[in-house]
């Protein structure tokens, strides 16, 4: 966002900065707006409410994979983590014996939300340190498939039965604090202020921004310059090791952050859902929405869920023209347009939407334009 | 005498069977500019990439402001491949990583220029102002040093000015014609503040009035910064213009050093390389 286009020295937001920031504010207003006056069954919140959790996932995901040209498919690994450390400190003890049911639980404090939250996120960061000393010596693929592995193999270490006391083996964990509990409820239970999509949004939002101001520091700059030239960062004094190591634990702090928003957002959770097949959708948000873009992250991640949950549902039933049965839609069906769509973006628009664009640069558009005409004038 | 900035002592670099370093040693004094030369495939960069930490030498040791930056001996497999000379003279074994050694002075240019592609002109010199940050990543994340991040930008801004970029300052770096990408290059390796500059080949593909310009621009850099300059370089006019003295390099051997003068009358330097390349 700094990027701007006058002088960069002074640093003093300019028109555009402000019209992003209007934009993202009557976002907000009409996401609070939108869940006072619609009822809360509707798809839209579904929507909304993963697609917040999505978009700080693919976020935290470009931070590696866009900013600093680290190719790593771990994503999922570390939102496992955020979202069992999530719930199983989040849970109160009453709870507890119920849940684990056939092991005696091995964690006795119950934590509020946001330091669970936190907790999730530097548990997650903590796991990417320890794989991250051995792992980030290798380049592009080979580093793709070795964090690949690793979420592979949590999720098969977080289901075995010796872990049962803290993670409950493969059974699932439920009745922690869900999006759902931030609504505020009055004596006799109805709901007087529904927040449970607003709260989410705004965790994503803070985080994101904290994530936008880390890439705009002299931090996120040396990220971009591993990105761009590793020989060339390196002999600018950059440590390379030390700060690969920086990108991929706030990187995996903000995905185990997703993680525990994820728990609040289905409610339970079990291991197995934690499937490479995640991280493929996330991969997925980020490059449609642009490798090296957060504006992107955050759009793709809301179009894939809106599309994936809601607008290509169609597909997977059987739908009649008047009475003609329309061909080839039947259930999974969705997958293969998805497929298809995926083929498309990387094949015609490998920029994705955004390209490397934020906000505040698409109403810029017509200054940079303008440029060497004011030159040539000169 | 002048204190030696650099010294590289029977420094040999072999990959494998092939010896692309033989046994140079060789010295920088303050405040001089020291050319190296020698034919295609000489092993210049090879040279240059032992004192900047990318290579680790196989034997021999360099020495930077009378501080042993790299110390190599042969060991494990190179110990019976080995077939350089000085063997078992050096004990230590000393290594330091690039980013080390940039920290300790010595910055460098790349012969195929690496920019980084996707940033402005600015922010290219901006990221070389990074190593000498105080900010952790959060407290640099939430500005809570912001008067380091403007004393940053004030530094690349006012290098930029010095090296007559800065209208430029906000254009991608892959936008700038070739000639002042070089001279990009070299701010963004003067950004990092170092004592002793190393070029290699600055003037590739310029034309003549480029090179003399590029010439003089050596030269006044040096005066403003102080600098010793240490450059790999082809073509002739330039080296012999403005360096104080000349190493010649042929298959890794040191074949001849001196003045300007004395290396153009050597016999064989003419014909290891003057005699082929003179136009």
């Amino acid at each position: 966002m700094q990027k701007g286009w006058t002088v960069s020295q002074k640093k003093r937001p300019d028109a555009a900065t402000w019209i992003a920031a209007g934009i993202i504010l009557a976002v907000y207003v009409a996401v609070f707006v939108l869940e006072q006056i619609i009822p809360p069954t509707t798809m839209l919140f579904t929507v909304l409410k993963k697609g917040a959790t999505y978009a700080l996932v693919a976020v935290s995901m470009n931070l590696l994979n866009g900013f600093t040209g680290l190719f790593s498919l771990g994503q999922a690994g570390f939102m496992l983590i955020g979202a069992y450390v999530y719930a199983i400190f989040s849970m109160s003890s009453e709870v507890r014996d119920r849940v684990y049911q056939y092991f005696d639980c091995a964690i006795g404090i119950t934590l509020p939300v946001i330091p669970a939250i936190l907790l999730a996120g530097l548990v997650a960061a903590a796991f990417a340190f320890l794989i991250g000393l051995p792992v980030l010596r290798l380049k592009s693929d080979y580093l793709a498939i070795a964090t690949l592995g690793f979420a592979e193999i949590i999720r098969a270490v977080f289901q075995w039965k010796k872990l049962g006391p803290v993670t409950n083996g493969s059974n699932m964990l439920k009745d922690y604090p869900t999006f759902n509990d931030f609504n505020i409820v009055n004596a006799e239970g109805k709901v007087v202020l529904y927040l449970s999509t607003l709260v989410p949004f705004l965790i994503a939002g803070v985080c994101i921004a904290a994530i936008v101001l880390l890439i705009n520091s002299t931090y996120g700059r040396s990220f971009k310059a591993i990105r761009d030239d590793e020989v060339a960062a390196e002999a600018m004094g950059i440590n390379l090791a030390r700060h690969k190591q920086l990108a991929f634990c706030i990187s995996s702090f903000f995905a185990g952050v997703g993680g525990a928003m994820l728990a609040m957002f289905t409610n339970t959770i079990q291991a197995k859902s934690f499937t490479s097949a995640m991280t493929y959708e996330i991969l997925l948000i980020v490059v449609i929405g642009g490798i090296g873009s957060v504006t992107g992250s955050c759009i793709g991640s809301f179009l894939f869920v809106a599309c994936s949950e809601w607008w290509l549902r169609f597909l997977d039933q059987k739908q009649y023209i008047g009475t003609w049965e329309v061909p080839l839609l039947r259930n999974g069906f969705r997958l293969v347009v998805f497929s298809v769509i995926i083929m498309v973006v990387v094949l015609f628009y490998r920029q994705g939407l955004m390209g490397m664009r934020e906000l505040p640069d698409l109403f810029r558009k017509k200054k940079r334009s303008a440029k060497p005409g004011k030159e040539a004038a000169q | 005498m002048s204190e030696n900035v650099l010294r590289l002592q029977d420094v040999t670099m072999q990959f494998g069977g092939v010896v692309a370093v033989n046994n140079l040693s060789m010295r920088v004094d303050e405040g001089e500019i020291v050319a190296l030369i020698g034919p295609n495939g000489a092993g210049k960069t090879t040279a240059f990439n032992c004192v900047t930490g990318v290579y680790e030498p196989t034997n021999g040791e360099i020495w930077f402001q009378g501080k042993r930056i790299a110390s190599n001996h042969p060991s494990g497999k190179m110990k019976k491949l080995y077939a350089g000379e000085n063997m078992g003279k050096y004990r230590h074994v000393v290594r330091y990583t690039p980013d080390r050694i940039t920290k300790m002075g010595i910055a460098r240019t790349f012969q195929n220029i690496r920019l980084f592609k996707t940033q402005s002109v600015f922010e290219n010199v901006l990221i070389a102002t990074h190593l000498r940050k105080t900010s952790n990543p959060f407290t640099a994340t939430f500005r809570i040093n912001a008067r380091e991040e403007r004393k940053m930008r004030e530094e690349a801004m006012e290098l930029l000015r010095i090296v007559g970029l800065d209208a430029v300052a906000e254009e991608a770096a892959t936008s700038l014609p070739y000639g002042k990408q070089r001279r990009l290059e070299i701010a963004r390796a003067l950004a990092t503040k170092p004592k002793l500059l190393l070029l290699d080949e600055p003037a590739a593909g310029m034309n003549p009035q480029e090179t003399d310009e590029l010439g003089e621009f050596i030269r006044q850099i040096k005066e403003h910064f102080q600098l010793t300059v240490f450059m790999i370089e082809h073509h002739m006019n330039l080296v012999m213009d403005i360096s104080d003295r000349i190493y010649v390099i042929d298959f890794g051997k040191l074949i001849a050093e001196g003045t300007p003068a004395r290396v153009r009358d050597n016999p064989e330097v003419i014909q290891a390389y003057l005699g082929v390349d003179e136009e």
